[in-house]
């Protein structure tokens, strides 16, 4: 397996029309979108993104429609060019690859999940699976076996032979998921691969997901508009609105400082219980007695534990075991539930 | 008011002289050109020849028996066998076997051409706007013009015979294989060719992997056109020699042989109806993909 290798996106900026050249320096110095788009006729897609992704981990972007989280995850394999900025996957220049080079980094470098599946008809499961192999030319019997082996771990096994039109639409996504991660790439590009599908089968694919990214350790950047996908998903989270980065940071960071009123009507309704963890809540001091948490457990789960053995406060302990702190029971109520003055709109 | 009665057209000497022009420069280049050309065309005059003398002497009840087998595995439909086997054994019983065996062959290589040639134009056509642009309205010429105007010039340069004929059929058959195929490869939707792009396909894998086999429905539907606008020009080539059921139906009309006209011109239907029905048989086996669909 490839190892990981993170993403930076730097200054990146898009704007659609037809002379997009003309009018950067005037979006640089900050023309708005809507003058942008009244005097010139350009449309504002981008502004000035910069994004640090983690190498082998997950980071979401977020943000609701037209707010140009499908257009950035689609400058990461150059699907759309940008306007002007920097793209680098690790060490490679991505804005430096010619026409031959950037299609040998999206048949190795990269792979993709998409919205509406985009499964091929006309192929069968296995076929569709076996895609990005045939397009690099593996030969028929690696490019079959590797193809089985993710269906089967997607929990296709003996649908090999069906079309995709014969199956359910979570059943198709974990098609487009085995075809993505056939590909065996570090970057995996999910562009609101959950979005179109029923949310206990969502609830489903977000578990498989971060089953197998347990073991495959990629670099997943995963694009949705639903805030509770993104902290369930995401290690990092960045937020997207009107083009422009509002706030990026972790989930727990996101959800107890939001940077502003835009972020916070959006936190407000989120189960807080499953976001924040022991650490963050944990009073240095002696042991006391009661179960011992890991620090990244989230306190829903501790609270869980605490009233199951009846105990008022729990030590929170690091992986080797040793005690950093406490979490009391009392302190874990309160933080799960939100603020007042968050709690009722102005 | 005597100059509206009249419309000013340019005078009669100008119109001759424009005429004998065009004619003259014509003849000339005819003259220069033609044998040249003819050698161009000998490859096709050799593969209707084959193909005719195959289907002619070959003794009937091989011929029969293949046709039947070709029309199984394209449709793997008993019905249209069967259909198709009493259709030729009635033609034939009627004393048009020969003729029947000449137009197949006619039909059979003027198709042929006409997709080797049609299917690549359509390509670049669904590849390139502007292609497009320039090629659409030539199609509708070809589709519009008499055949008998072009079939002027075709015997002028290349004489009389199965050439000339089958190039008239095929200028006439050859827009719908164009038209569908890029239309067949413009439908497909932009979310498969984005995903093909995503995993770094080349233009040709997603042309080969994707949008042929994606189009081939559509495809399929220009085939069945092309091989129907072939047949509907038999009668129209036979005039400049091309043998088959064509020619009985002319010297029908020119001698008002009712039964005679009647007889070839139902063996022409009977031979339509069975193309038909195979090429769109075929066509709905490619699709298998697509019958079956989750509730």
């Amino acid at each position: 397996m490839a190892d990981p290798i993170g993403i930076r996106i730097q200054n990146l900026y898009k704007v659609f029309g037809p002379s997009p050249q003309k009018h950067i320096d005037d979006v640089r110095a900050g023309m708005s979108k809507d003058e942008l788009r009244d005097r010139h006729g350009h449309v504002l897609g981008l502004r000035d993104i910069n994004i640090d992704m983690p190498a082998g981990q997950i980071q979401v972007v977020m943000g609701l429609s037209g707010s140009g989280k499908s257009t950035l995850i689609r400058h990461i394999n150059r699907l759309i060019e940008p306007t002007a900025g920097e793209l680098w996957a690790g060490e490679q220049d991505v804005m430096a690859l010619g026409p031959r080079a950037l299609r040998q980094f999206r048949r190795e470098g990269t792979a993709m999940v998409f919205q509406k599946f985009a499964l091929f008809p006309h192929f069968t499961v296995l076929e569709n699976a076996e895609y990005g192999l045939q397009v690099r030319g593996l030969g028929r019997r690696a490019r079959r076996e590797a193809a089985a082996q993710w269906i089967e771990r997607v929990g296709l096994k003996g649908y090999e032979d069906h079309y995709p039109n014969q199956l359910s639409g979570g059943m198709q996504q974990r098609v487009g998921l085995a075809r993505a991660l056939a590909n065996d790439a570090p970057i995996l590009l999910m562009d609101e691969a959950f979005s179109a599908l029923d949310p206990l089968i969502r609830s489903d694919m977000q578990q498989v997901l971060l089953d197998l990214q347990q073991d495959i350790g990629k670099t997943i950047v995963f694009i949705t508009h639903d805030l509770d996908e993104a902290l369930r998903l995401g290690d990092r989270i960045a937020i997207l609105r009107d083009g422009e980065v509002v706030q990026q940071g972790t989930g727990q960071e996101i959800v107890l400082k939001p940077a502003n009123d835009y972020i916070s009507s959006f936190v407000r309704e989120v189960n807080r219980g499953r976001v924040i963890r022991c650490r963050t809540l944990m009073r240095r001091g002696p042991a006391v007695e009661g179960p011992p948490v890991d620090g990244s457990l989230v306190i829903e789960e501790a609270a869980r534990l605490l009233s199951a053995e009846g105990k008022e406060a729990a030590n929170v302990v690091n992986k080797r075991g040793q005690v950093l702190g406490t979490v009391a029971m009392a302190d874990i109520i309160a933080a799960m539930v939100p603020p007042r003055e968050e709690a009722c709109p102005a | 008011m005597s100059w509206a009665q009249t419309f000013p057209a340019l005078g009669e000497d100008t119109l001759r002289s424009l005429r004998q022009g065009i004619d003259g420069t014509f003849r000339e280049f005819t003259r220069e050109h033609g044998e040249t050309l003819e050698r161009l065309f000998d490859p096709l005059r050799e593969f209707l020849l084959a193909s005719e003398r195959l289907l002619t002497t070959s003794p009937w009840p091989l011929v029969v028996l293949g046709l039947a087998a070709l029309i199984w595995l394209a449709t793997r439909s008993w019905r249209i066998v069967a259909g198709a086997l009493a259709a030729l054994l009635l033609v034939g019983a009627f004393g048009m076997w020969d003729d029947l065996m000449k137009t197949l062959s006619m039909i059979f290589v003027s198709t042929v051409v006409a997709l080797v040639a049609g299917i690549p134009v359509g390509v670049l056509m669904s590849r390139s706007d502007r292609v497009q642009r320039w090629v659409n309205p030539l199609l509708d010429v070809m589709q519009t013009l008499p055949s008998f105007v072009y079939l002027i010039p075709v015997v002028m340069l290349l004489g009389i015979g199965r050439v000339p004929g089958l190039i008239a059929v095929v200028i006439y058959a050859i827009p719908p294989i164009i038209r569908f195929t890029n239309l067949g490869i413009r439908l497909v939707s932009r979310d498969l060719l984005e995903a093909a792009d995503a995993f770094g396909s080349s233009g040709w894998q997603k042309l080969r992997q994707v949008q042929l086999p994606l189009a081939l429905p559509t495809i399929m539907a220009g085939v069945n056109q092309t091989i129907m606008m072939a047949l509907s020009m038999v009668v129209i080539a036979s005039m400049i020699g091309v043998q088959g059921l064509g020619q009985p139906v002319l010297r029908a009309i020119t001698n008002q042989y009712f039964a005679m006209g009647l007889f070839n011109g139902l063996a022409i239907v009977a031979i339509a109806v069975l193309f038909d029905r195979v090429s769109q048989a075929y066509g709905r086996r490619l699709q298998k993909h697509q019958g079956v669909n989750h509730g």
